[in-house]
């Protein structure tokens, strides 16, 4: 048996004892639990030999003899961790290792405006809810999402009700807690936003220990008529932790998307962010942004399926390599049959910085209506020689010409991001992150 | 964009494949099905050496390991029933009248089969200025100009006349640039190929002319395995056309060809193609399945290849010719234009893999998809390690006309080595209304029209073609598209 089957004989083993831990439950969220585990054991972990995976290689995460994390909600890292935007700028709360606590505000408090809270409360108060909002996960495309529904538990959702507008965003922060040995948490995001809400959204995904470690993470978004969400997305593990997040978005007419996904760290960074766009007047807004340095890979995959009519999407992933790294973006737009006036956009740069640097783009357009502008263009390429050129002639040595250059190239992703504040925080992130990349 | 019930768009929807005629010869022919007495029985009747019925046979028995395994490629967006490999005859012959001793005696309903289809082989046609190799089912028939390009040292005649003229060039490259294991179709091509064409520039010989092979497929429940091999030696050029028709049936016939092309230092082929296979009529019934394998491989430095294809046959096709890039310097290109009409499907691309210093390459793809036609681009780009200051730039176009076709772009780009610069670009979409309605306005038809901005979208490729074939391929595209209007 090679170590992708024996990988994951070991989960589907913890996930029996997981579900006899957990006793009498309702019905309902055990055989959703259940469902994922058969998509799981069917599917188990995917080999290079499938074309969605065949530039990512799971052996080394296969290797790692995991066990469940055990949450500790006392955690004192974690009160600390993730970014501070202040108090005015975002409500901030915690999944620590998946299990929900609220940070600072610890009581839920609806006139506030968007509501958040435990996935777990949920499921005891209002079960039928809770099994409703956990029952579209796309478990039999997503190996990772099945395992995830397989360990459902806690999490959080996040609900934006009916014409909320709120100034101040949600800030979530989804720790993996430190380990003598390498753990998997699962953390769950529910997003919904009800017609002509609007929200914004921050998940900021780190890790405390510098061990082996594995965030499985799922996140759903439901976007009802004419709602606006804005997620931004943070992934700054540690240099060995893997991370492998499923982000599934339903938009309904009118509503709009934006998402940004900034991939700065861990051994392994997967991605899979699938938007449906299911009414039309529907707009989504990707952006992305991946590093990777000696021994990691950052992998993206996205895919837009443009089910009906008049809606837009735009798609723009930067890819930043430095020596050693490996990205990957692989983008997929599906254009239905009768989905015409789609406008749909693609673009991926990718930046080379180093020897042994290797990325792998494969943008795909499929379609099949004919009243629609489609395209899309892929790039890699290293700095600018001018460029470097024309700063070293102003007095700026080569290492600063090129970090100014490579910051550059970021920065079309930065400056779009939904908040100053956050914007601003980031920035010294994002360069310290860039500096330590620079080849010769 | 217009009236889809215009009287005359609508007779014109009618039209039927000009090709679609059969000659009534005597065949020589086996019966169906293959087995290792078949593979045996096409080496003997073209009198081969021991070591070629050697190669042939193992390409059979990976053939035999590779049904088992169920390997047969579907990972293509192309959809067709599965295919009968017992139910095809792997050879068919005109039967000779007598040992050819010039074109003259060759069969006048070949002579006449060819004339139809516009083809000079003729001696009264030399005028012309293309070394023809007419391939009719599973032989070459006739070879035009050999003797004066013989005073120039390049070898051009049918693959089989190659075997025993000169054998050890054949022994030396044959199937190094496609191996006999390679992939499905080609592996079927290895064991029970019949007949080709091939060609050999020696050293710093420009090839005074177009040399040219004419594919005709007559008979029917046959399948035709051709095999063609080109040499350019150090510094030399050649210029390669490639023709392609077969009767309308409604049977659907396969057509699993191997390429290969060998560029030494200095060299540069030129290799250009129209595809004008029977496509199917407008229900999808019949027509040929178009499943090749095209490589060259750019050993040389400074060696330059080029494919240029125009694709307008064929139900199924499923091809993507491809350089190797090896040579320092070397320099590949793929220039396409791919036309889906009615229930065509086509999947096609090029592999462009880099692995010399200073590698360039350029695809530029056009697709235009018609009816319920589908249409897909697949390229790999590839960088090696190695591949110092490589450069790729791609271009893939699709153009739709009509709601029901479908244009797809799967690109894959993988760069190893971070000097290298590789763009890859394409978009999608109809015939601008502002377009129509300006060449109208100036007075145009909407055929016309449509016509002229077909052409123009197409015309970085067009360009390349060799002036008799671009065209005729102009030409095929305004045939092709003829009806898909609306």
């Amino acid at each position: 048996m090679n170590a992708l089957a024996i990988a994951r004989d070991r989960h589907l083993a913890d996930y029996e004892g997981f579900a006899a831990r957990l006793g009498k439950e309702p019905a309902l969220v055990a055989a959703i639990r259940q469902q994922g585990a058969r998509a799981f054991r069917r599917q188990g972990l995917p080999s290079r030999k499938l074309e969605n995976w065949r530039y990512t290689n799971l052996g080394p995460l296969a290797k790692l003899q995991l066990g469940p994390a055990s949450p500790n909600l006392q955690s004192p890292a974690t009160a600390s961790a993730g970014l501070s935007l202040g108090d005015s700028v975002a409500r901030r709360f915690t999944l620590h290792d998946g299990r929900f606590a609220a940070d600072r505000e610890t009581d839920v408090t609806q006139d506030e405006g968007v509501e958040v809270q435990g996935l777990a409360r949920l499921r005891r108060t209002a079960p039928e809810q809770a099994a409703r909002l956990l029952s579209n996960t796309p478990i039999d495309e997503h190996p990772f999402a099945a395992l995830n529904t397989a360990f459902l538990d806690d999490g959080a959702l996040v609900r934006a009700p009916r014409g909320i507008f709120d100034e101040r965003a949600i800030q979530l922060v989804v720790a993996a807690g430190a380990y003598p040995d390498p753990r998997v948490s699962h953390p769950r995001v529910l997003v919904v936003a009800e017609p002509m809400s609007h929200l914004t959204l921050i998940l900021d995904f780190l890790n405390e220990g510098d061990g082996p470690g594995f965030t499985n993470a799922v996140t759903e978004l439901h976007l009802a008529e004419d709602a606006v969400v804005q997620l931004v997305i943070l992934q700054r593990e540690r240099a060995q932790h893997f991370h492998i997040g499923g982000v599934f978005v339903h938009q309904e007419r009118g509503s709009r998307f934006s998402c940004h996904t900034l991939s700065l760290g861990g051994a392994l960074v997967r991605n899979d962010l699938s938007v449906q766009l299911a009414g039309e007047g529907a707009v989504s807004r990707l952006r992305g942004l991946f590093v990777a340095r000696e021994g990691t890979v950052a992998d993206n995959h996205t895919r837009v399926d443009h089910a009906v009519p008049h809606c837009e999407s735009h798609e723009l992933y930067k890819g930043i390599i430095g020596e050693g790294g490996r990205g990957v973006f692989h983008g997929h737009v599906i254009v239905q049959p009768d989905a015409q006036q789609t406008l749909a956009e693609q673009h991926n740069l990718n930046l080379l910085l180093g020897e042994k640097a290797e990325i792998d783009s494969r943008p795909q357009l499929e379609i099949n209506a004919d009243d629609v502008r489609c395209s899309h263009g892929s790039t890699i390429g290293q700095l600018d020689a001018e460029a470097l050129f024309y700063l070293q002639s102003r007095a700026i040595d080569e290492s600063g010409a090129r970090e100014i250059l490579t910051r550059a190239f970021a920065e079309e992703i930065l400056a779009e991001l939904p908040i100053p504040e956050l914007r601003t925080s980031l920035e010294p992130v994002v360069a310290a992150e860039l500096a330590g990349l620079q080849g010769n | 964009m217009s009236d889809p019930q215009n009287s005359e768009i609508r007779g014109l929807l009618d039209r039927e494949y000009a090709y679609g005629f059969v000659t009534d010869v005597d065949e020589d022919r086996i019966p169906a099905g293959l087995d290792e007495d078949v593979v045996r029985l096409i080496s003997r009747k073209k009198d081969e050496p021991q070591w070629l019925l050697d190669w042939r046979l193992k390409a059979f028995n990976r053939f035999l390991q590779m049904l088992d395994e169920e390997t047969e490629p579907t990972w293509a967006k192309v959809d067709y029933p599965a295919i009968d490999y017992q139910a095809i005859s792997y050879y068919s012959a005109p039967k000779p009248k007598a040992e050819l001793e010039s074109l003259g005696e060759v069969d006048p309903e070949l002579l006449r089969t060819y004339e139809k289809l516009g083809i000079p082989i003729s001696e009264q046609k030399r005028l012309s200025g293309v070394a023809v190799d007419a391939v009719f089912d599973s032989v070459s028939v006739a070879t035009t100009y050999k003797e004066e390009l013989e005073k120039q040292g390049i070898i051009f005649c049918s693959f089989s006349e190659a075997v025993q003229r000169c054998p050890e060039i054949i022994q030396k490259y044959l199937g190094s640039v496609v191996p006999y294991s390679d992939n499905f179709f080609a592996t079927l091509n290895s064991a029970v190929f019949s007949d080709g064409s091939f060609a050999y520039i020696p050293k710093g010989v420009r090839c005074p002319m177009e040399l040219s092979t004419y594919f005709r497929i007559n008979a029917a429940g046959t399948g035709q395995f051709e095999r063609t091999l080109l040499i350019a030696d150090e510094g030399s050029y050649v210029s390669y056309l490639e023709g392609c028709t077969a009767p309308m049936r409604d049977e659907n016939q396969l057509h699993a060809a191997v390429v290969e092309l060998v560029a030494l230092d200095d060299a540069e082929i030129k290799y250009s193609t129209v595809q004008n296979w029977y496509p199917g009529d407008k229900d999808g019934v019949g027509g040929i399945y178009n499943f090749v394998t095209k490589r060259g491989a750019c050993r040389g430095r400074r060696s330059k290849i080029s494919w240029t294809q125009v694709e307008t046959g064929s139900a199924i096709t499923w091809k993507y010719p491809s350089c190797i890039l090896q040579g320092d310097d070397s320099v590949g290109a793929f220039y396409s234009v791919a036309m889906t009409n009615h229930r065509q499907q086509a999947d096609t691309g090029t592999k462009m893999l880099h692995i010399g210093k200073n590698t360039r390459s350029t695809i530029v793809s056009k697709g235009i998809s018609a009816g319920h036609g589908e249409q897909s681009y697949r390229g790999l780009v590839r960088i090696g390690r190695g591949a110092e200051n490589a450069r790729n730039h791609s271009q893939c176009d699709s153009l739709l006309l009509g709601d029901r076709a479908g244009a797809h772009t799967f690109p894959y780009l993988e760069t190893l080595n971070p000097s290298a610069i590789v763009e890859h670009e394409a978009t999608t979409s109809k015939i601008g209304e502002d377009q129509l309605f300006y060449c109208m306005q100036r007075g145009l038809s909407e055929e016309d029209a449509v016509s002229l901005i077909v052409n123009g979208f197409c015309k970085e490729v067009l360009r390349e073609l060799p002036m008799e074939f671009a065209v005729e391929a102009q030409n095929l595209l305004g045939l092709s598209l003829e009806g898909s209007v609306g």
